[in-house]
Formats: structure tokens, C-alpha cells, sequence
């Protein structure tokens, strides 16, 4: 196995310590939320499809690069966009929504 | 050594990881998740602008304008979506991701051949399982998109033989996965294990009901989770693998959370196909026939008015008549007589886990009155009225006392130790576990029949000479 290999796995495990120890954390009331913050972040994986896209040398790969940043942005500012609307209705009490 | 470029995308990139932790821990309080979010979103665009940067792009033309379409598209449904279609707007971005996450799988995949290059048996591992999981997070989202949306018929369709034919499925893919790995498929065979992945998606995802899809939907964000995890393996980008993984493991956790507090297991959900069969050996039968006590709104108004605590029950049928803000603008006259009002919310109250809490909160409800089951179990016992709007099977005592009970052993809310209990509902119709509940025939609990959205607004108007 590749150093890089060993490093990548390294990262896998303790990325799942942190993802568990930060979410547990996270109140039932803002469950909705978090699901789709976190369905936005995965959206990350738009940056491989502008790998992808960038470098395509065939008309195929070009059509599959488009169609795979198209979905990823989708996911992307879709998820940040409506997660923010669901946050900003979240106002304690004497705090008076202007919207 | 790093040329220059590459460093600066690498410690952008380690930035930006940074964002997203330190963005999803502002999400543990109301008050600072907003900013958390907006954080997250910023990490994201130094990933971006970092990978534009990558001596690999040559062309920028088809990354411009596929961004641009997909920001646009994404932002307009984001925009204008209802409260209560949340569910089906995170199946729809999801099912986005995972098909991004296949593409790109399967792209390298081609590339790599194409350039003669070997492909390492852990490449080819990673961008079998890519593309699997991917896929059938693409299929098995939009089909859970169709079904929340009632383009699809949202009770389980069972087709014979579908374990059997699912399991061949699998099988299968494993057996093409694995010429994959050892490097004697080609490209054809990783087609044909992309179309066998987003078939199986489809199959996977009919067979469940549709009260199930909030499970559904979080158990296949962690799956486009791990697929992004996977493709950052493909192409060597630890970003993507630390991102992808961070997903991967809240929707796990989501996931578990919600199956306790459904009381069933994460298994029963995805092969039960619960409700295809309403559970009609309802065990508590004993209870059917006994008698209901109704009142008027004009009673209600009465003993809310002159009531010094009151907790207001919240189930999916208030959702339904969209009375969140009816049901609001009550508590603020009730306050302003000098009740103390709650809301009691179960975590499965509404179509996923927290929804009810975006439905208030979007109807304007602080969220400091907003009260989880373990807070306001103890509460009831010194509570005067409990107001129950459009809930069922969360207020049922027989989860707690009947062991022969469906519902056995899923946690409640506690609402028949409180001194009333008021209910407003459409008809004695039954729950989504189809039984009948002995919070109705209980001596305390008086019924209001009738839309909550109705039966609100005349409890309002009565509260005004009361």
C-alpha cells in the first residue's frame, strides 16, 4: 500500500471521530437543519466534477463533466441557500422577524 | 516539494475543512447556527476558487456555465420551496449529489483507461464503490423525492420476488466490481455496473412507505456522504474525503436517532414495509369501543383562558391545515391574558426529524418555548390544559403501558398525566400505525372534531368574551 493510501484511510477514521463528537452535539430542534447543511457540504464533491470538466479531451467525458457540475452546483447553493431561509426564522422571543 | 500552486490549494483546502467542522459546531444552538451555516457555505467557496486554481483544468468554459445553470436551478427551488415540502427538497439535492459523486467516478474511470495509465487495484476499488453508491443514492433519492411529492404513490409497492431479485442484483455488482478491481472488466463493465447500481436504487427505495422516507432520506445523505469520501480517494483529494466522511457520519447518527425514536430498527425500516399491511392484530382492541367525550370550541376557550399553564401538542396534522400561524397568534392571546404557553415537540414530529420545529419557528414561535420530550415529560404532571392539534400516535399511552402494543416501547410525550387534555382532530381516524389510542377515551381528555386550522380560529374568537 501507497503512503498516500495509508494517509487517505488515516484521514477516513478520524474525520468519522469528529463528525460523530460535533453532530451528537447538535439539539433535536435543529435536526432539519442540520440535515441539510450537511446534504449541502456533501455537494463539495462538485470540486471532482470541475476536475473532471476542466480537463475533459473528449466529447463525452465533456457532456459527463457538465452534466456532473450542473448537479453539484445544484446541491451546493440549493443546500447552503435553504438552509439559511430555515435558520433565519430561528428568533428567540423578543427579537421581531423582518421579513 | 509542493510547487507553489499546489500549496496554496492544499492549505486552502485544509482551511476550509476547518470551516465546515467549526460551521456544523455552531449548529449545536439556535442562536449561532446561522452563522455556522454561512460559515460552511464560505469553506465551500475556498475549496471552489482553491480548485479552480489546479494546473489539471485547461478549459474553464464548461465549468462556468455548468455552475451557473446548477446555481441557478438549486437557488430557484431553494427560494421558493414551501416549509412543509423540506422533505422531499433534501431528497432532491441529495439525489443531485450522489449522481455528481457517479459521474465523476465514472469519468475518471474513462480517462484513466483512456490515457493507458494502470489503475491501481484501491483506485479501482474506490471508483467501483463510487460509482455503486452513488448511484443508487441518484435513483433511490428521486424516487423518495416522488414519493413524499405524491408524483409516486407513497404507500410501499411490493413486487414479487423482490428480495430475490434485489439480492441477484447485488450479487451481481459484486462479482462486476470485482473484475473491476482486478482490471479485466474495462470500460463496458463499469457501465454496466453503473446502470445495474442505479436500478437497484430505484427497487430498493419502491418497496418503502411513505411515512418511512425521512429514514430514508438520511440514511442516503450518509451514503452521498461516503461517495464524495470515495471519489476524494479517486482522485487523491483529501478534502473531499474529510468533507464526504463528516456527512457520512451525522447522517448515521440522524439515522439511528430517528429509528429509536420511532422504536423500530434501522433494518425493519428498509425491508418491513411497514403500513403495506396496517397492523390489524391491534392488540389493544379492548379500547375500541369505549366512549369519547366531545366539547365545543366555546368550552375550550373557557378552561385555556382560566388555565395558568398550558402545553400545546403539535403533530403533522397541524402541517397539514397549515394552522401554525393560527395556532401562534392563540398562544400570543393566551400569553397576553397571562398563560404561560409551551410547545411540546416529539423529535418525529412532523416528516423529519426537527420539521415541526421549522414550521413554528417559520410561523414565528420563539424558539425558547419550544420544548424537547425529555425537558417537558416532567412537566406534565403541573401542567392545567394540554392542547393536542393533529397528533396521534406520539401522545398514545399505550407505547408506555400496553406491551402488546405495536407501538410498544416508542417513546411519548406524557400528555395524559396532565390535569386536561384537549384534542383537536379531523375524525377518530387512526394514526400513521393505524391503532386506536386510549388518550382519547381517557376521563380527562375532551375531543373538538373538525380542520385544526377552523376549530383554531373559533377557540380564538370565543377567547375574545371569555
Amino acid at each position: 500500500m501507497s503512503n498516500e493510501v495509508v494517509l487517505g484511510i488515516y484521514v477516513f477514521i478520524l474525520a468519522i471521530f469528529v463528525g460523530f463528537e460535533v453532530i451528537s452535539r447538535v439539539p433535536s430542534v435543529l435536526h432539519t437543519p442540520l440535515m441539510s447543511a450537511t446534504n449541502a457540504i456533501h455537494g463539495i464533491v462538485v470540486l471532482g466534477a470541475m476536475l473532471v470538466a476542466g480537463s475533459a479531451d473528449t466529447l463525452l467525458l465533456k457532456v459527463l463533466g457538465f452534466i456532473a457540475v450542473v448537479f453539484g452546483a445544484a446541491n451546493v447553493f440549493g443546500g447552503f441557500v435553504v438552509t439559511d431561509r430555515m435558520l433565519e426564522m430561528f428568533r428567540k422571543r423578543d427579537g421581531d422577524r423582518n421579513a | 516539494m509542493l510547487d507553489p500552486r499546489q500549496s496554496i490549494i492544499a492549505i486552502a483546502y485544509v482551511f476550509s475543512a476547518v470551516l465546515f467542522i467549526f460551521g456544523l459546531k455552531r449548529l449545536s444552538s439556535p442562536a449561532t447556527a446561522r452563522s455556522g451555516n454561512q460559515l460552511a457555505a464560505f469553506g465551500m467557496v475556498v475549496a471552489l476558487a482553491a480548485t479552480l486554481l489546479d494546473q489539471q483544468i485547461l478549459s474553464f468554459w464548461i465549468i462556468g456555465i455548468g455552475t451557473l445553470v446548477g446555481a441557478l436551478i438549486g437557488t430557484y427551488f431553494a427560494r421558493t420551496v414551501q416549509m412543509t415540502a423540506m422533505p422531499q427538497m433534501v431528497a432532491l439535492f441529495n439525489g443531485m449529489g450522489g449522481g455528481t459523486a457517479a459521474l465523476v467516478s465514472v469519468a475518471e474511470f474513462l480517462r484513466l483507461s483512456r490515457a493507458g495509465e494502470t489503475i491501481s487495484a484501491g483506485e479501482a476499488a474506490s471508483i467501483a464503490l463510487g460509482t455503486i453508491i452513488g448511484a443508487v443514492s441518484f435513483t433511490g433519492s428521486i424516487i423518495a423525492f416522488g414519493k413524499l411529492q405524491e408524483i409516486l404513490p407513497g404507500k410501499p409497492l411490493q413486487f414479487p420476488l423482490q428480495r430475490l431479485i434485489n439480492g441477484l442484483l447485488l450479487l451481481s455488482m459484486i462479482a462486476l466490481g470485482f473484475f473491476i478491481v482486478i482490471g479485466s472488466a474495462g470500460t463496458t463493465g463499469l457501465w454496466g455496473l453503473l446502470a445495474l447500481a442505479l436500478l437497484l436504487g430505484a427497487l430498493f427505495v419502491l418497496p418503502i412507505g411513505g411515512g418511512d422516507m425521512p429514514v430514508v432520506i438520511s440514511i442516503l445523505n450518509s451514503l452521498t456522504g461516503l461517495a464524495a469520501a470515495l471519489t476524494g480517494f479517486v482522485l487523491h483529494n483529501q478534502m473531499l474525503v474529510v468533507a464526504g466522511v463528516l456527512v457520512g457520519a451525522s447522517g448515521t447518527l440522524l439515522t439511528l436517532l430517528m429509528s429509536r425514536a420511532m422504536n423500530r430498527s434501522v433494518a425493519n425500516v428498509l425491508f418491513g414495509a411497514f403500513g403495506a399491511a396496517p397492523a390489524a392484530e391491534s392488540g389493544a382492541s379492548s379500547t375500541g369501543n369505549r366512549s369519547i367525550r366531545q366539547t365545543t370550541a366555546e368550552d375550550t376557550a373557557i378552561a385555556l383562558a382560566y388555565a395558568r399553564s398550558v402545553v400545546i401538542v403539535p403533530g403533522y396534522g397541524l402541517a397539514v391545515a397549515e394552522a401554525q400561524h393560527t395556532v401562534r397568534e392563540l398562544a400570543t392571546d393566551l400569553e397576553k391574558r397571562g398563560v404561560d404557553v409551551k410547545y411540546a415537540i416529539h423529535p418525529v414530529a412532523g416528516r423529519m426529524p426537527g420539521h415541526m420545529n421549522v414550521l413554528l419557528a417559520e410561523a414565528n414561535v420563539p424558539y425558547d418555548q419550544l420544548l424537547e420530550m425529555d425537558q417537558v415529560n416532567g412537566e406534565f404532571g403541573q401542567t392545567d390544559v394540554v392542547l393536542v392539534v393533529g397528533a396521534n400516535d406520539v401522545v398514545n399511552p399505550a407505547a408506555r403501558d400496553d406491551p402488546s402494543s405495536p407501538i410498544y416501547g416508542m417513546p411519548i410525550l406524557d400528555v395524559d398525566k396532565a390535569r386536561n387534555i384537549i384534542v383537536l382532530k379531523r375524525s377518530m381516524g387512526h394514526g400513521f400505525a393505524g391503532i386506536d389510542n386510549a388518550l382519547f377515551h381517557d376521563e380527562k381528555t375532551r375531543m373538538l372534531f373538525g380542520d385544526a386550522r377552523k376549530s383554531l380560529t373559533q377557540i380564538a374568537e370565543a377567547l375574545k368574551t371569555a
